[in-house]
């Protein structure tokens, strides 16, 4: 049973119990907790089911490597699946539940897929189900979603707060461990500043734990000292529960802060001018049969759990290791009062300090000795011993409650190897270390990591102190400070004696032992997985891992990355460092979207631009519609209105009698400069510069492809100014399309832009009584003769400066009037006032599609799609032909922009005239191309009903399609077919005699 | 996150303050140019694993355009510099020149 000690825990305070539940059951723990120690001095060994073949699973370590103990944290907008049970601080009232069981973690019916497991091999997804087809979609992914797989998603949005925030530092020491307390001080005393973070929520790492001294005092004392000084110096910050999650390009680094108080975490940004890889070291388990019983333990955590939250794993503990470090477990848990029956070691050369000390402590030890099996029903109830030489055969069985293996450690790299820094393969110690000789390197091709203490492969707990002094000077050497020379403190450990490689235990398993060895406890990936991935041809590590899962998911092989590759080498009689390590990619531990999002969500998202009418418009029944990142009335609603009734109802009003449209997102720049006339030239399709001031012009931009991408009335203000009129989403990239090519191609031309959009307020006046409500409000001349059709003028319009731009957009009578942005609101309201007289009514959008299908006006973005020409749309007119050049002319003579059978223009009308063809239907001509596929030769761009013609009206590109007029063609429509009728695209008013008059 | 400093403000920029906008230095085929050397205008591009000119634009900054000349493996870069050139100017290549003694030169 697995319980509290009565005394001891480093971490704990006894004082302050905490209550929380764990699938509903209440539970205590205490103050400095984590979840994992809690459970775990609740005698909770079972805390989930495994990802594939839903094995019982239990507490493995005690940091961020966890594969098992994944939970799901609090309920409802507060929940989070997948929290490692082992860096989660236990908080009192904290909600808990398993994940991956059904209908209960003692009780689950997806255990069935062991008994499968001979078909759910590596690749399983690959080769069992793909046959019959039909079945796949039906019942296979079905079945295996719901058996597969961690935690649940969330099922509403999340309620907490998150933030991200930047800092800046010299040197950013990641890891509070000695050696990174070491660099950190080395760094501070240089006079650099420096940034100290640490994952945990104490410092010193594993020093204290493992028994080092530091100038002959225990370390503890060491690292309450220099934390004391760091903290005493204000160009020192450090932090604690925050972990580095990655290095990226240029040495940017992200850390995540589980925050204590306001919002639920912090996503740091940290540009440092150097980084002290500090991280430490991860143990990796010993590959026996039946490794994943709950109850078998890294040593480590073991130790971790006895010595910080007094937690006992059992009585009896076994300790199988292949290295000397696992006998500072067995010690640990003998001066708890707790029994070792045994100490299995792989080695038959037995002999250093540690071990002599267990001995003297009377711990059995066995040299050359190994698991030949776990054993017990759901939690370990004792081990089989055989010998590390043989086959497995057992020599005894030893009852415990728990097994603790250590297969030697894992130098914690990835911060080095993220930015590309190399490893090197280091044969004495059986670990990838960061090799100096290739470190990840910043912008000006320097180092920007530097790797300290057991992070480097400097395990031997003794030295780690020496090496981060060490990577601290340098790192404040490479910035140029002057690190100190003297000599530092002395670190002490007792000596170790050289671990052996044991990839396999016993060396010589039979298979039937290697199907039930785990690599990857998350992802449940066996020995025999990975040596059938090779077998199959999934030589490289990268495919293997991919084929096999082994190294996927939250943990990223942190505890199987070694032991897979071994395994890999064997298969293909290679050597560990010639199969080579998979890509480390930031990041190290999981980052929540949350975290990353920070306070950018909802309405902070993305700030929404809104018009000086804004206002109005909301306060009468405006239906909103995003344009761009503008909101625009879509239509406004009467009480009692449906959306299509208030849209039809503004088009016949505005048709008949009168319309105001706010049209002030419409795009405005101003080109001005002597050479302003041969820029817009160059930029629109059409000749520009021989528009006379006063006048408009309809005009063009296409690409370099020669596609139009934008479209608007250009006025010429005077000699060398020119007032572009973009579409609403496309004044951005229209102003940053001109400024590119007066930067980086004409930059000798003297030009200058200005995006004015936001400057004025515009309203279109539009219908038979535009000009009557015009000149009610009086001060500019408005006849037909004054200012005819495609003219602008300016003047004083009810006391308010104003451009009058006489341009349509409907085919009826039209005004837009631009006055500075501060004056909208009051010319709205004069408009309004004057026009009730005439019935004006205000439109939106919608109303605005459907005027200027009628008209068949383009839009852009219905009518182009980034792969039409403006000769497509049948509008060579606005091409110039005489112009030596523009953006898009020599495009527009390639061969396929100039094929006949090209899809242009028309206008649709359905036979039927209730029936509205859906948005962007396919015509077919009822051929079938080798592929099985109909062949198209055409689609819908705009669809509507036309409240003006009382039908149905559509524009569509179609193959040769004005050629085509009056002939009837089939659009698809799900299973049936709409018939329609290829016709003119102008559908009302074709001589333009309202907008003229 | 790359981190370029913008010649035109002098501001050391993060790579989410710019937007990337391909090779440098091409040469624009008008009107009279031939099929093939318009094509090549429109679509090939250098892609080496190594020395590169590149355009960028600051624009959540200045909003001006600048040249960067940038190793695409290491991603060291050796310089960045006015957008108003038609090749890297020597300061550049002597740059390059320093750190990678084999490199030809530019195309």
């Amino acid at each position: 049973m697995s319980t509290r000690l009565a005394t001891g825990g480093t971490r704990i305070d006894r004082s302050q119990r905490l209550g929380f539940t764990w699938d509903g059951q209440p539970l205590q723990g205490f103050a400095g907790d984590t979840l994992a120690s809690a459970l775990l001095a609740n005698n909770q060994v079972l805390v989930g089911r495994s990802f594939k073949y839903h094995r019982p699973r239990g507490v493995v370590a005690a940091g961020p490597e966890e594969p098992n103990a994944l939970v799901g944290l609090g309920t409802g907008g507060s929940f989070e699946p997948n929290a490692r049970a082992t860096t989660t601080a236990l908080a009192d009232g904290m909600l808990v539940a398993s994940q991956n069981a059904w209908p209960g973690l003692a009780h689950d019916v997806g255990v069935v897929n062991g008994w499968l497991s001979r078909f759910l091999r590596a690749g399983f997804y690959y080769k069992t189900f793909l046959w019959p087809r039909a079945f796949w979609k039906r019942l296979y992914e079905p079945a295996i979603r719901r058996a597969a797989g961690l935690g649940r998603a969330p099922d509403r949005a999340d309620a907490d707060r998150y933030e991200y925030l930047y800092l800046h530092a010299d040197v950013l020491v990641a890891g509070g461990g000695i050696a990174g307390l070491a660099a950190a001080r080395e760094a501070a005393q240089a006079g650099l500043r420096v940034l100290l973070i640490e994952q945990e929520a104490c410092w010193g790492g594993r020093a204290a734990t493992d028994g080092v001294t530091v100038d002959g005092k225990p370390a503890a004392d060491w690292v309450a000292g220099t934390v004391a000084e760091l903290q005493a110096m204000e160009t020192v910050t450090l932090r604690l529960r925050t972990t580095v999650t990655g290095v990226h390009d240029h040495g940017f680094v992200t850390a995540l802060e589980a925050a204590d108080a306001g919002p639920r975490q912090r996503l740091w940004r940290i540009r440092a001018r150097h980084i002290v890889a500090a991280t430490g070291a991860i143990e990796r388990p010993l590959p026996f049969a039946q490794n994943d019983r709950p109850g078998v333990m890294l040593a480590g955590a073991v130790r971790d759990y006895a010595v910080h939250y007094a937690v006992s794993p059992g009585d009896r503990t076994v300790v199988v290791t292949n290295n000397d470090d696992a006998y500072r477990t067995a010690i640990a848990l003998r001066e708890a009062g707790l029994t070792v029956p045994a100490i299995l070691d792989a080695r038959l050369r037995v002999e250093g300090a540690l071990p002599e000390r267990a001995r003297a402590m009377g711990i059995p030890i066995k040299p050359g000795h190994a698991v030949a099996g776990s054993v017990g029903r759901g939690r370990v109830e004792g081990v089989a011993v055989c010998v590390q030489a043989g086959e497995g055969a057992v020599l005894e069985t030893i009852p415990c409650e728990a097994v603790a293996m250590s297969g030697g450690w894992s130098p914690t790299v990835h911060l080095w190897s993220q930015a590309g820094g190399k490893l090197r393969w280091d044969a004495a110690q059986l670990l990838f270390r960061p090799d100096p000789a290739r470190p990840p390197i910043g912008a000006d091709g320097a180092a920007i990591v530097t790797a300290a203490g057991a992070a480097n492969g400097v395990l031997p707990a003794g030295d780690c102190l020496e090496d981060g002094v060490a990577a601290g000077r340098a790192a404040a050497k490479a910035l140029g400070a002057k690190p100190q020379t003297g000599k530092a403190a002395t670190a002490a450990a007792p000596e170790e004696a050289p671990i052996e490689a044991v990839w396999c235990m016993p060396q010589g398993a039979p298979p039937a032992l290697r199907d039930k060895i785990w690599l990857d406890f998350q992802n449940d990936v066996t020995m025999s997985d990975v040596a059938l991935a090779a077998r199959e041809g999934y030589e490289s590590v990268e495919h293997a891992k991919r084929y096999t899962t082994l190294g996927m998911a939250t943990d990223q092989g942190k505890l199987s990355n070694i032991g897979g590759l071994a395994v890999l080498a064997e298969a293909r009689g290679a050597t560990i460092p010639e199969i080579g390590t998979t890509t480390f990619r930031p990041p190290f531990t999981p980052v929540t979207l949350g975290a990353i999002g920070g306070e950018a969500r909802g309405a902070l998202f993305k700030p929404t631009r809104k018009t000086a009418m804004d206002g109005w418009h909301d306060a009468n029944g405006a239906v909103w519609e995003p344009v761009a990142d503008w909101r625009r009335p879509f239509c406004y609603r009467k009480p009692g209105e449906t959306v299509d009734q208030a849209v039809a109802r503004e088009v016949r009003n505005t048709r008949r009698n009168l319309g105001i449209l706010d049209a002030s997102t419409l795009g405005k720049i101003l080109v001005t400069g002597p050479d302003a006339g041969r820029f817009v030239d160059t930029l629109y399709t059409n000749r520009m510069s021989t528009l006379k001031p006063g006048r408009c012009r309809y005009g063009l931009m296409c690409n370099e492809n020669g596609f139009l991408f934008d479209d608007g009335v250009v006025a010429r203000i005077d000699d060398h100014s020119f007032l572009c009129h973009t579409t609403s989403g496309g004044s951005d990239h229209v102003h940053a399309w001109m400024e590119e090519w007066l930067q980086t191609e004409w930059w000798d031309w003297q030009v200058y832009t200005a995006n004015l959009t936001e400057q004025f307020a515009q309203i279109a006046v539009v219908g038979p009584q535009a000009r009557a409500v015009l000149e009610a409000l009086g001060g500019i001349d408005l006849s037909a003769d004054a200012l005819p059709f495609m003219g602008w003028t300016e003047g004083t319009l009810a006391g308010i400066p104003a451009r009058v731009f006489r341009i349509s957009f409907s085919g009826e009578l039209s005004f837009e009037i631009a006055v500075p942005a501060a004056h909208g609101q009051a010319l709205w309201d004069r408009l309004m006032a004057a026009g009730a007289a005439h019935a004006i009514a205000p439109y939106g959008t919608e109303a605005l599609h459907i005027m200027r299908a009628e008209k068949g006006f383009i839009m852009i973005g219905d009518e182009t799609d980034g792969t039409v020409t403006p000769q497509d749309l049948g509008l060579d007119w606005a091409v110039s032909k005489k112009k030596d050049d523009f953006l898009g002319k020599r495009a527009q003579a390639r061969a396929d922009l100039t094929r006949p059978d090209r899809w242009r223009l028309v206008g649709l009308q359905t036979l039927d005239p209730r029936t509205r063809l859906p948005d962007g239907a396919h015509a077919v001509d009822g051929t079938v191309l080798p592929t099985g596929i109909r062949r198209t030769i055409g689609r819908v761009t705009s669809t509507y009903m036309s409240p003006t013609l009382d039908r149905s009206i559509a524009l569509g590109l179609v193959e040769r399609g004005p050629e085509r007029i009056g002939e009837v063609i089939r659009f698809a429509d799900g299973r049936g077919h709409i018939e329609a009728r290829i016709v003119d695209p102008v559908f009302y008013d074709p001589q333009g005699e309202r907008q003229n008059g | 996150m790359l981190q370029l400093e913008c010649p035109v403000c002098g501001v050391l920029a993060d790579e989410t303050e710019l937007v990337p906008g391909g090779e440098a230095h091409l040469q624009r085929a008008g009107p009279d140019s031939t099929d093939d050397a318009f094509a090549d205008y429109l679509f090939t591009r250098a892609n080496p694993r190594g020395v590169h000119f590149e355009r960028w634009c600051h624009v959540y900054g200045c909003g001006k355009w600048f040249h960067a000349a940038r190793d695409t493996a290491t991603l060291e870069v050796f310089g960045t510099y006015s957008a108003q050139t038609t090749a890297p100017p020597d300061d550049i290549v002597a740059a390059i020149r320093a750190r990678r003694p084999e490199w030809e030169g530019p195309a």
